[in-house]
């Protein structure tokens, strides 16, 4: 008993070693999920982000109807990338609402005569303020909200063109 | 070629760097103090208790992310409000959930994080007595 005993430093060295190499050598890469999904829409409302562009509120989003919440922003660039993805969702008749992060009008107008408008109103928020009351912990990042405003899903990082149909069986639940 | 070489480093000087922040200036909050030493003084160790979302090793009061600036501002918003950093930091873990808090609460999973240090530690003074004691004997 004693002579296992006194190998039982260098094996929880050893444990310990094994546990911190782990972590160093494959660093946890990870995306951190709101909470949110499953509970209604925190209560906000955001002034127009452009001028000529009504602002959006959570009053707003509690129409009856499955709605997309999109956060974004002019200055990301996966944003540019996921843009013919909500074009052709909005396209499809599915009603697009943005979160504008951070922006200036100047430059989000420059994005949308770039990108293309899918969005029906764009709320400006400029200390990321409603961001943070979503739990989204970046851009851009897109809310699947049922008709009573119950958020249902959240997508993180860009919708690529594989992820449309997920996103469009998501929009058929939440009717 | 020469002539290449001015044009290169003019086109290098101009050219914007790629970097994922907006142009917009920091929050007010963000890098200001609160007036008030006390409530300043709360706002700052709860913001270091705070992680980053962004670059996830750090709390929001090391880091120079737009988001944990805005998340400075918005701590330091709510403390001058009169709000209770406990409040304020059930409110963000009701949002990221408790990965977002430095202070783990004791809960069925986390209660070997608080229970084993006093366990080793009690076994160290155990087998350190237990020396002394057969050292003191002359064994």
């Amino acid at each position: 008993m004693r002579k296992l005993l006194i190998w039982l430093p260098l094996a929880m060295f050893l444990i310990f070693l094994v546990v911190f190499a782990g972590g160093l050598i494959r660093p946890e890469s990870k995306t951190i999920p709101s909470k949110l999904v499953g509970k209604p829409m925190p209560r906000f409302a955001l002034g127009p982000a452009l001028p000529g562009k009504p602002g959006l509120s959570s009053a707003e989003l509690m129409n009856g109807q499955p709605h997309l919440v999109n956060v974004f922003a002019s200055w990301c660039i996966p944003c540019i990338a996921e843009a013919p993805q909500l074009r052709q969702l909005a396209a499809a008749g599915v009603p697009v609402y943005g979160i504008a992060i951070r922006d200036r009008p100047e430059d989000l107008a420059r994005f949308i005569e770039r990108n293309g408008d899918p969005f029906r109103a764009i709320g400006g928020d400029p200390n990321s303020s409603v961001q943070i009351a979503l739990g989204s912990s970046g851009v851009p990042e897109t809310f699947i909200v049922d008709g009573k405003g119950i958020i249902r899903q959240q997508h993180i990082g860009g919708i690529n063109p594989e992820d449309l149909p997920g996103i469009m069986s998501a929009l058929g639940e939440a009717k | 070629m020469r002539r290449a070489i001015p044009f290169a480093a003019v086109a290098l000087i101009v050219a914007a760097p790629l970097r994922a922040d907006s142009l917009m200036p920091a929050a007010k909050y963000a890098n200001e103090q609160l007036a008030d030493p006390a409530q300043e003084h709360q706002a700052k160790a709860l913001m270091e208790t705070i992680r980053c979302l962004v670059c996830q090793g750090q709390s929001i009061a090391d880091s120079n992310a737009e988001m944990a600036g805005d998340m400075r501002a918005l701590i330091r918003t709510r403390i001058a409000a009169g709000e209770k950093p406990e409040a304020i930091r059930a409110w963000l873990i009701e949002r990221y959930g408790d990965w977002v808090s430095f202070k783990p609460p004791l809960d069925g999973l986390t209660w070997p994080l608080y229970l084993l240090p006093i366990l080793f530690l009690g076994l160290g003074i155990w087998i350190v007595s237990g020396r002394l004691k057969r050292r003191r004997t002359g064994r």
